[in-house]
This record gives C-alpha cells, sequence and structure tokens, in this order.
C-alpha cells in the first residue's frame, strides 16, 4: 500500500531530483496515512533516502540496467509497484522519467499527470496542480483510476529531511529485452545542464554573434550555472538547439534565471515562468522582459556582464 | 513505408492565455490554432521520407470539427490524406486509445508524434501510444533514418545526446532538431489548392477509457515590479541577489 518512488541515479549516486521526488512522496504518504517505498536501481548508498523519508528500499543491482533504457526501467518499476500494492507511483521530470512514465503509465494501466507542482489538493478524490501551456497557467487535474502515477516537475517543492531509517531490501526483477538498444551516449561531464543547474545564465540575440558567448560561459562558470539560449540563436546555429529555452525549446525551472540580451518574447516568457528569481539585462528598458523580471540592469551586455562577472568572482573569494 | 504523423491542433505560441466558465474551459475567443510545434518538426521529417526515400503520408487528429482546418493546412504541406477521429481529446490516455486503433488499421510502420502538445502539456501520448501497440518508442528524438525496417535515431537527453537503433514498426516523439528550421515550409498556393481534393476521413471513435480529468485552471499570481539597478552599482545587484532574493 506504500507510496512508490523511483530515485534515479547516474553512476551509483542519486541525482539531487530523487531526494525531491523522496520529499514529495513522503507529503503524499502523509496524507494518506501510509509509508515511502523506493525503488533505486545500481546505486550505491541506498540507506541515505532514509533522510528524507523513505522507510524502505527496494535495492536492485544488476549490470543489464547499467544503462538506461525507459521500456526496461519502466518494467522494472512496474514489477516493485506491483509487489508492493503501491496506489499511488512518483517519477520526477528529468528526461529518462519522462520516457518512461506514459510506458510505465499503461504497465500500471495508471492515470498519468506530469508537470505536478504541488503535493495533493486532496487525495479522494485524487488531485493534483500541474502546470498548463507551458507554464503560462496551472491545472488542477483529478486522476480517476485505481493507480495513480504522477510526474513532479523540478523544483516545485523542494528538498525537505524527514530523517527515518530506511531498510534495504534486494529486489531482483525479472529484465525484459528490449527493441531499443543504446549504442552511444555523448554527455558532457564537466558542464552543469539545463536540467541540473540552480542558477541558468542565458544569451540572446542581443550578443550579436556566437564569438561573443565567452563572456556568458564566464558568468556561468562563476556561478555553477548552465548556459541557454533564446531561440533566434538557436535557430541561427549560434548555439545547439539543446540549450534553446522557451516553448518548443527546453523550460528552465532555476533559483535563478538570468537573460542577457533577450527581450523577452511570450514564448520565451513560457519556458522560464517557473524560475523563482529572474534577472534581465538589456539595452532597451522598453524591453517586455522587464515586465516578468525581478531584478533589471538596463545597460550594454558587453559592459555590464564582465563587470558582474569580476563583481561575482570577488564576491565569491570573499565568501568561500 | 507508411507513416502517420499525429496533429495536435494548438492555440498559437504567441496566445495569451484566458479561461471561462467559471475557469474550468480555455477560452478559445480569438486565439489562433496551428499544428502544435513539435508535430510540425515531424511532419516536415516524414515529408523528406516521402520524397527523398518514398513513402505515403498520414496525418490524424483526435478531435471535433473545429480542427478540421489545422489537417488541411497538414494536407496543403503535403500529407496524402488525413484522418480526424470524431470525439474531444479529453485526456492523454484517451486519445491514445484512438491513435493505437488508427495505427493498427492502417498497418502503419512508423508514427510520428511530437514530444508534448504546447497547451497541457502532457507528454504521454506517444509513449502510451507505444505501450498499448507494443511498438517499439524513440522519445525526444533530434534524428531519424530508416532503412528496410532498420532504425537509428539520435535521442535528446539531459546533457547530450544519445545514438540507439531499432526496428519497424516505431513511435518517435519528435522535437526540434529532428529538421532544420529551415527546412519548415509553409503551405503554398498549389499545396493548398491540391489539399482540397485530398481525402479527408471521419472515423468515429472506439469505446476509451478516461483516466484523468480537468477540473479547474488557474492563472500564475502576478508579480510585483521589476527592481532596476544602475549598471554603475553591480555591488548592489550582488547584494541583491546574496541578501534579498537569496539566490547565490
Amino acid at each position: 500500500m506504500s507510496v512508490l518512488v523511483y530515485t534515479e541515479s547516474e553512476q551509483g549516486k542519486y541525482k539531487k531530483v530523487a531526494f525531491e521526488v523522496a520529499s514529495y512522496a513522503r507529503a503524499v504518504a502523509d496524507q494518506l496515512g501510509t509509508t515511502v517505498t523506493a525503488i533505486s536501481i545500481n546505486a550505491e548508498d541506498p540507506s541515505v533516502l532514509g533522510t528524507y523519508g523513505v522507510t524502505k528500499v527496494l535495492h536492485v543491482k544488476d549490470a543489464k540496467l547499467d544503462t538506461f533504457n525507459a521500456k526496461t526501467y519502466a518494467d522494472v518499476i512496474k514489477q516493485a509497484a506491483e509487489q508492493e500494492a503501491s496506489k499511488v507511483v512518483v517519477v520526477s521530470s528529468t528526461a529518462d522519467s519522462k520516457y518512461l512514465a506514459p510506458l510505465l503509465a499503461i504497465g500500471l494501466k495508471a492515470g498519468y499527470a506530469s508537470n505536478v507542482v504541488a503535493a495533493p489538493t486532496s487525495v479522494s478524490p485524487f488531485t493534483v496542480k500541474r502546470t498548463a501551456f507551458t507554464n503560462k497557467a496551472f491545472n488542477l487535474t483529478r486522476i480517476s483510476t485505481d493507480v495513480k502515477l504522477v510526474g513532479l516537475s523540478k523544483n516545485s517543492v523542494g528538498l525537505k529531511e524527514n530523517a527515518t531509517t530506511a531498510e534495504v531490501t534486494d529486489f531482483s526483477p525479472s529484465i525484459p529485452e528490449n527493441g531499443v538498444h543504446v549504442e552511444a551516449v555523448d554527455k558532457a561531464t564537466n558542464t552543469v545542464t539545463i536540467a541540473d543547474a540552480e542558477i541558468v545564465v542565458s544569451g540572446g540575440r542581443g550578443l550579436k554573434g556566437p564569438e561573443n558567448w565567452g563572456m556568458i560561459e564566464e558568468l556561468a562558470d562563476v556561478l555553477d550555472a548552465a548556459t541557454a539560449c533564446s531561440k533566434p540563436v538557436s535557430d541561427l546555429g549560434w548555439r545547439p538547439h539543446g540549450e534553446h529555452v522557451g516553448q518548443t525549446g527546453k523550460p528552465v525551472a532555476a533559483n535563478l534565471y538570468i537573460a542577457i540580451g533577450i527581450s523577452g518574447a511570450i514564448q520565451h516568457l513560457a519556458g522560464i515562468n517557473a524560475s523563482k528569481v529572474k534577472l534581465v539585462i538589456n539595452t532597451d528598458p522598453e524591453a517586455p522582459f522587464f515586465k516578468a523580471a525581478d531584478y533589471g540592469v538596463v545597460g550594454d551586455a558587453f559592459e555590464v556582464v564582465p563587470a558582474l562577472t569580476e563583481k561575482l568572482k570577488a564576491f565569491k573569494a570573499q565568501n568561500a | 513505408m507508411k507513416i502517420l504523423v499525429c496533429i495536435s491542433h494548438v492555440p498559437d505560441t504567441t496566445s495569451k492565455i484566458n479561461f471561462s466558465e467559471g475557469d474550468t474551459k480555455f477560452d478559445t475567443n480569438g486565439v489562433q490554432f496551428i499544428i502544435n510545434p513539435n508535430d510540425e518538426y515531424g511532419l516536415t521529417r516524414a515529408m523528406w521520407f516521402k520524397e527523398k526515400q518514398g513513402a505515403t503520408v498520414d496525418v490524424v487528429n483526435v478531435g471535433g470539427p473545429e480542427t478540421e482546418p489545422t489537417l488541411r493546412k497538414a494536407l496543403a504541406l503535403g500529407a496524402d490524406g488525413a484522418i480526424r477521429v470524431n470525439t474531444p481529446a479529453v485526456d492523454g490516455y484517451a486519445v491514445a486509445e484512438q491513435l493505437a486503433k488508427v495505427f493498427t488499421d492502417g498497418s502503419y510502420d512508423l508514427v510520428i508524434a511530437g514530444r508534448e502538445s504546447i497547451d497541457y502539456n502532457g507528454g504521454m501520448v506517444p509513449g502510451m501510444l507505444a505501450g498499448l501497440t507494443d511498438a517499439n518508442f524513440i522519445n525526444t528524438c533530434i534524428s531519424l533514418e530508416i532503412d528496410g525496417t532498420n532504425v537509428k535515431a539520435i535521442r535528446e537527453i539531459d546533457g547530450g545526446k544519445e545514438t540507439v537503433s531499432t526496428t519497424l514498426p516505431l513511435v518517435i516523439g519528435a522535437q526540434k532538431g529532428l529538421v532544420e528550421e529551415s527546412d519548415l515550409r509553409i503551405p503554398n498556393m498549389r499545396g493548398i489548392m491540391m489539399a482540397r481534393k485530398k481525402p479527408l476521413t471521419v472515423l468515429e471513435p472506439v469505446e476509451a477509457s478516461q483516466e484523468t480529468e480537468s477540473v479547474k485552471f488557474e492563472k500564475p499570481t502576478p508579480k510585483g515590479a521589476v527592481t532596476l539597478v544602475s549598471p554603475d552599482n553591480l555591488d548592489e545587484l550582488v547584494n541583491l541577489l546574496h541578501n534579498e532574493a537569496k539566490v547565490i
């Protein structure tokens, strides 16, 4: 009957979202008067999940699961949910979880709500608040199936410590053959990704050309931030489309979003609405982005950004 | 090769979003509807297969008669035929069930659907469709090559990309990157004229379950005015980000 949560890890280490979904699952379990069981695949230290309110961990260790495969992972999570007779299953909103969730929903005959941003407003009927229209609105969604699948939006509820002891049990699911084979993974390991970043530094057409991105990267580097861009910039090929933020690009739910030389088209604003604090640097005081921003600097990016980078370096040195 | 492209009929990306009937319904007043952008990348790639490798391309939408102009636009862009399943798109699962029936009955080799629609952003229809039909599934697809029944694809993952191989029948979740932005087309007069003569088949829905229900909409609370900082006083900006916003 426990709430089941899929806690993602990478190379044996839990991702931060694993702790966020665990915190969320605990809040749901409290509303339902039950406990939280985690399904954990090839992670090294499952007992750490106890910090976030998980009381039982189904610990899978199998080299066949070293590479992520949506269908296989969905099948493993399904077996865990069935063993635990879980009525609520929680996953995150990483690319991997969004890939496996619809397959898991079919496997469990579970109604699925993605992009959920808060604890259920009611557990009977089961009603959750999710974003819609690419963050231009929220939608209260009722799930009517016996088993419910919730996809939690990143950074929406944060981490909540709820220390308990997690009992770790070995779990050996059957691992089915799968029709999609991963041939190669090409992933930069030394840069912060938009998905993981607490801070995102984003540049627009105001930067005039790809040769000027050095100052964006430098500012991102000081802040341990990811770099991103507006749609015209990726359309022009100045930056890879994986960095495009907006309605047809990536949504950003960072703590701080810094927009440099981006005027703030409605499609771009929709993609960053879920970020907590927005700082805009633009020469044009009439740029629509200033209406959506928390902080703004009206000025030339080519002067403001290097100066801000220096100030932040000094701040960091002082606060190290 | 038979390709089916799923087309969502969605508000234009610049639309202001409003609700009616006590915030329970999306207000379509004054809203322009377009082909969901993620579907448009997929449709463009399907047209490439048609022109370079030989394929027939059908488009499909689950919805009322109001979605037909969007399907006609897809025909004007070069699709061979269109299918409308005559039932409102009430939830992702119900839509996937209708599409699964069209997919199976039409013996399609490849189904292309946008990874998510820009209205409800559920991101579930392509995967559920694959799950219901037991087809292979590749999400967030940014490159797709097909040789016979063998498929090589590249998909976007968090912080990089992944090369995968599989076989038809296949469902992909399409997105930006699958084709060059410059390859996206707008319908020309000839295409529009020809689209009028192409078949648009209306199918009655199969009985399908609805698993979720939209109860109410809310708009984000309006935010306060921006705090402007002079470019000559960036120390103040650092101070605000640290002490007030607490983000650094």
